[in-house]
């Protein structure tokens, strides 16, 4: 299907340019944000500074020093002619995180339940039952924004963060879901914890999770969670 | 052993360099110098490349002993600084010998001193930077991300260059200006026709609650009138109004993306001046055209390689 995708294009500081593809939050925006990114990251290459996707749009910090504000805006009309969406391998990587679920760790798991009127095993379940994209990155490195999560399991951010949220937390806040990379203040109902590393300063890329990649929880028991590496130490309770 | 040693520090000093690039698709926050101009005029007059990580010190506080023979370089902010009790002047490098103490005292004007040495100031490269980000528990000294602590070793090099120090005209920092210069961005219409008036002929003053993530401005609130917004990019500078009506301006550690209506964003050169602000001064924001903040973009960085020194006798 041959498709012109409209954008607008904007400038949003004196060396930034935000390409806005959509208006609403849809799974089906991933594939057309990534083909764009790759497109732009092609068409800029070392004029490039900084690409940065969210939801429904990418912005482009590029070097003016070598570009100014009219050839930058020119680059990404002829990169974004005749997009199309990215499919297969290119459309990102898939991954399995596992998950020790358990009130220890996860201290809004009885809590959340008791409000859906299931039971924790139920909640768990659904929780793994589908793949995941990540739409989008920040709050800290390697925060993954991943949904949309099973409508019924869709809960408000906390009225009150924490202070401190372990690495390797996963929460739940409105229709998404995350694991949160590093200790960090945070306002996510949490389930439980995976021992897997999302952020290494060592890592090829740094990150594990990228945008537009997938990811599919899976329930562990606490002695795999344990022999993976994970860090039982409960989550204690904050004045 | 050689070096400058930590003596003294309020806990808030840190290494910073141009900023870490590439990788913020990943989360990870720009970091870097906030008076980026002073910063690379302290390189400058080294003679260091523009990525040499500099020390940035917020409202003084510190005392260094030298510990070796070296030319260091002090800019932006006019901390007092003395060697042995000798009051420096601000802009230009100086010779030091094992032995002696540098100190600097509390801003005279400005608010963050910048102190380079020969090579750069020795850290681990993270992420392609040696810039400090507390909350990203990433580079700085001991690359976790941690603010100077006393008993810390600075590595430097000790090559002499011949002390010069910048031209009048080139010291954004000590120029007492309260005007930053914006360029209104694509939320400008949403706001009020009252807000727009408001927000560029009224003072703002600077709050307390500033820090190199963002820093709050008190004054008139300011009305969005459009949509609740879709998390999207924020660059440097940005001036996003949440729903309380009171700007704030996201500086160099500010979070990756965010959803609040934004009336434009600093252009780079007010961004520098805003980092020699201090809780309780009065600014006023004025919108620019693009071709006029992108042609004093251009002339702050060729002055920064172009620019004769003046050399001390």
């Amino acid at each position: 299907m041959q498709c012109a995708m409209k954008y607008r294009l904007e400038t949003v500081g004196i060396d930034v340019l935000l390409v806005r593809l959509f208006e609403h939050i849809d799974e089906e925006n991933i594939p057309w944000l990534l083909a764009a990114a790759s497109r732009l990251r092609g068409a800029f290459g070392q004029q490039l500074i900084d690409l940065v996707p969210s939801y429904t749009t990418l912005m482009l910090h590029y070097d003016i020093q070598r570009l100014d504000d009219r050839d930058a805006r020119l680059r990404v009309q002829q990169a974004l002619q005749d997009l199309q969406p990215e499919q297969g391998e290119t459309a990102g990587q898939r991954h399995e995180l596992p998950v020790w679920y358990h009130t220890s760790v996860g201290p809004d798991l009885v809590q959340l339940a008791r409000a859906k009127g299931i039971t924790e095993q139920a909640l768990v379940k659904a929780h793994c039952a589908r793949d995941y994209r990540v739409f989008a990155l920040g709050f800290a490195p390697g925060f993954a924004y991943l949904g949309l999560l099973d409508p019924q399991l869709a809960a408000p951010r906390l009225a009150t963060p924490r202070k401190r949220v372990p690495a390797g937390s996963v929460g739940i806040a409105e229709q998404q879901t995350a694991v949160y990379p590093s200790v960090s203040p945070g306002g996510w109902n949490l389930l439980g914890r995976t021992a897997v590393r999302l952020f290494d300063p060592a890592r090829d890329g740094y990150s594990l999770l990228k945008p537009g990649d997938s990811v599919r929880f899976v329930a562990i028991e606490r002695s795999e969670f344990l022999r993976q590496g994970g860090d039982d130490t409960p989550l204690e309770p904050e004045a | 052993m050689s070096g400058l040693r930590v003596e003294r520090t309020l806990g808030l000093a840190q290494l910073q360099d141009c900023g870490r690039f590439g990788t913020r698709h990943i989360g990870v926050t720009q970091g870097g110098a906030l008076d980026w101009i002073a910063a690379a005029w302290a390189n400058r007059l080294l003679g260091n490349t523009a990525d040499c990580a500099v020390l940035e010190i917020p409202f003084g506080g510190v005392t260094l002993l030298c510990q070796q023979r070296s030319t260091l370089a002090i800019t932006g902010g006019d901390l007092q600084a003395t060697l042995d009790g000798q009051p420096l002047a601000n802009w230009q490098s100086f010779t030091v010998r094992p032995g002696q103490q540098l100190v600097f005292a509390t801003p005279a004007s400005g608010a963050r001193g910048y102190l380079a040495a020969p090579g750069g100031m020795d850290a681990p490269l993270l992420l392609g930077s040696r810039s400090t980000v507390r909350r990203e528990q990433l580079g700085g000294l001991h690359g976790d991300g941690e603010a100077l602590r006393v008993g810390d070793l600075l590595t430097i090099g000790s090559s002499t260059p011949a002390p010069a120090h910048v031209p009048e005209l080139h010291r954004l920092a000590s120029a007492a200006t309260s005007r930053l210069d914006l360029v209104v961005g694509s939320q400008i219409a949403l706001f009020s026709g009252r807000s727009l008036f408001a927000a560029f002929n009224e003072p703002w003053q600077v709050d307390q609650r500033a820090d190199r993530m963002g820093l709050r401005l008190c004054g008139p609130a300011l009305h969005y009138q459009g949509q609740p917004m879709i998390s999207e990019g924020i660059p440097l500078g940005a001036v996003q109004v949440p729903p309380d009506g009171q700007p704030i301006i996201l500086l160099n550690d500010r979070q990756t993306i965010g959803g609040y209506p934004r009336l434009g964003a600093l252009t780079p050169a007010s961004v520098a001046r805003l980092a020699q602000c201090a809780p309780g001064d009065t600014l006023w924001l004025r919108p620019v055209p693009l071709e006029r903040a992108l042609r004093e973009q251009r002339e702050i960085l060729d002055a920064l390689v172009n620019a004769p020194l003046v050399r001390l006798p």
